[in-house]
């Protein structure tokens, strides 16, 4: 099928294609397409699931906590305060092991009550055990949903994984699709230590500080792990459907001076900026961070780094510019934009570029 | 680059012309997308949404700052909101009218969608269908063609009354 749909039917569609057993969801703004789309697919007879209408997003992730520990298939989405209210299950949903697949609508947190794109939802659960992959098209939030499942199911990773995409900017964006003939992509799920409904076992019980400790290392050794099983995922993805995806995507970065690091929609929007540097006469690269967790190995030797964040960590800074910064051994220009929905344009972007002052930090439409 | 803007009243279907027109180009082999500005609408409120056409993949997400051509669906919008704001100096304009207006200077067209929506009786819960009808207009101005426009609404709409008024507006839009 090709065709023109939004980033959240994009997801939904994928999420159909993986056919998962329970979607247990509430909605919330800009995130709600993808699970009416979900409930019309299972009340069409287009998918054979169990679609649970829940109270709450908290219970929206219980429940799909308590449908995969029993081996099964299930898919959620949420949005900002909706995965704020959802964070004690998400601890949970990576601690048991389950491999949960959620799209997340980034969208900014209140008050003032702001709908629109911003990474800081998300960027609130980073430090979970969730893989976090980031998206800036139709195409792409299509392809990294299906991916998603493999990936978290894999027996090496078994751990939950959240797709990104930036509300409205590209939940709401019209863009031509192109779905796959899914085949075998994704393996049928094994999860070793599933309950059986039939044999009733139980779970969760007191964990002394030893096996606690060991616990935590599993999910960090997974995390690990998951690096290469990323890599598998990607690069078959490419073989059988032509579309390849890596850690980052880069934009005229060989011979690059400069570098704008960015994610999401904000990230394709720099490539604009970078041609049009590029005729001003300099030598600018762009790139587009995809994962957040497992955090890719980057190296930007020998060239300036201009990093936007569109989230904040109040106290410390832009998250990416800091992350950057510790993982590299290098000062870049932070520049904060794109908050709550800020329009932020390759123009823009441009002129951080030429205005850039390395070890700074400059808050867009601020100062 | 193509660029277009549309402003409509919340709840006439402004959102669902940006994609048919965005699926229309790409039948016609375009990259296209569209997007609506979404902000605190409700029913009757202005609101606009945006559609860029090119030959090749389109990266930008910013909004339409100096559009090729505004669409108005409905006029009595330009009472309130400027929608010459930012056209291009040889930028064009398509309103929803039956009589003409001076749009300083631009180029500018007039069709009457309300009145052939109301003729093929495209009527849901008692306004008009103007997103459908609009198309024949466009693809009268060139910017899409006519076997595309009868494809993306035959896509989205199995009732036959839209492509009938896409061909009524295609057949009475002067040029």
């Amino acid at each position: 099928m090709l065709t023109i749909v939004t980033g959240n039917k994009a997801v939904a569609e994928a999420a159909k294609q993986a056919a998962p057993k329970v979607v247990a969801a509430y909605p919330i703004t800009p995130q709600t397409e993808i699970v009416e789309q979900m409930a019309n697919y299972v009340s069409d007879g287009e998918l054979d699931c169990r679609y649970i209408p829940v109270e709450s997003e908290h219970s929206a992730m219980a429940a799909c906590i308590g449908a995969s520990i029993t081996g099964v298939r299930t898919f959620t989405a949420t949005s900002s305060h909706g995965l704020l209210y959802m964070h004690e299950m998400t601890n949970w949903a990576a601690g048991a092991r389950l491999p949960i697949v959620m799209a997340n609508v980034n969208r900014a947190l209140g008050p003032g009550w702001n709908i629109w794109a911003e990474h800081s939802d998300a960027f609130q659960e980073r430090d979970t055990g969730w893989l976090q992959v980031y998206v800036a098209t139709v195409q792409e939030a299509y392809d990294a949903t299906l991916m998603a499942f493999r990936i978290a199911e894999n027996e090496k990773v078994l751990l939950p994984v959240m797709v990104n995409l930036d509300g409205f900017t590209l939940s709401h964006t019209f863009q031509s699709l192109e779905t796959v003939d899914l085949g075998d992509y994704i393996p049928p799920m094994k999860l070793p230590y599933a309950i059986d409904p039939e044999h009733p076992m139980s779970y969760g019980n007191m964990t002394g500080p030893d096996m606690h400790f060991r616990f935590r290392w599993e999910i960090e050794r997974s995390m690990r792990d998951s690096r290469k099983v990323i890599e598998d995922a990607e690069a078959e993805f490419g073989k059988r459907f032509g579309r390849n995806y890596s850690w980052t995507e880069d934009y005229r970065c060989e011979d690059a001076d400069v570098v704008v690091v960015a994610m999401g929609t904000l990230g394709k929007e720099a490539e604009v900026a970078v041609d049009l540097l590029r005729k001003e006469g300099i030598r600018a690269g762009s790139t587009r961070i995809r994962w957040l967790r497992p955090f890719p190995q980057l190296d930007f030797a020998g060239k300036e780094v201009v990093v936007i964040d569109r989230d904040y960590s109040f106290g410390f800074g832009g998250v990416i510019a800091k992350s950057i910064r510790a993982n590299c051994g290098i000062n870049v220009y932070s520049v904060i934009a794109g908050l709550g929905g800020q329009e932020v344009t390759y123009e823009d972007i441009a002129g951080f570029v030429r205005n850039r002052r390395i070890g700074e930090e400059f808050w867009f439409g601020v100062e | 680059m193509y660029e277009i803007r549309i402003h409509s009243r919340g709840g006439q279907g402004g959102v669902t012309a940006a994609k048919l027109i965005a699926l229309a180009a790409f039948r016609d082999g375009k990259y296209a997308t569209a997007f609506p500005f979404y902000g605190a609408e409700r029913r009757g409120a202005p609101v606009v949404s945006f559609v860029r056409i090119d030959d090749h993949p389109i990266k930008i997400y910013s909004q339409i700052k100096r559009p090729d051509l505004i669409l108005v669906l409905d006029a009595s919008i330009m009472d309130s909101v400027d929608v010459l704001q930012g056209i291009k100096p040889e930028g064009t304009v398509l309103l929803n009218s039956s009589k003409p207006y001076d749009m300083k200077g631009h180029r500018t067209y007039e069709v009457d969608l309300t009145g052939i929506a109301l003729r093929e009786n495209l009527i849901v819960a008692g306004s008009p269908i103007l997103n459908t009808p609009v198309l024949g207009a466009l693809a009268k101005m060139g910017v899409i063609t006519i076997d595309s426009v009868k494809k993306a609404i035959g896509e989205m709409f199995s009732d036959p009354r839209n492509t009938k008024a896409a061909e009524g507006a295609y057949q009475e839009m002067k040029i």
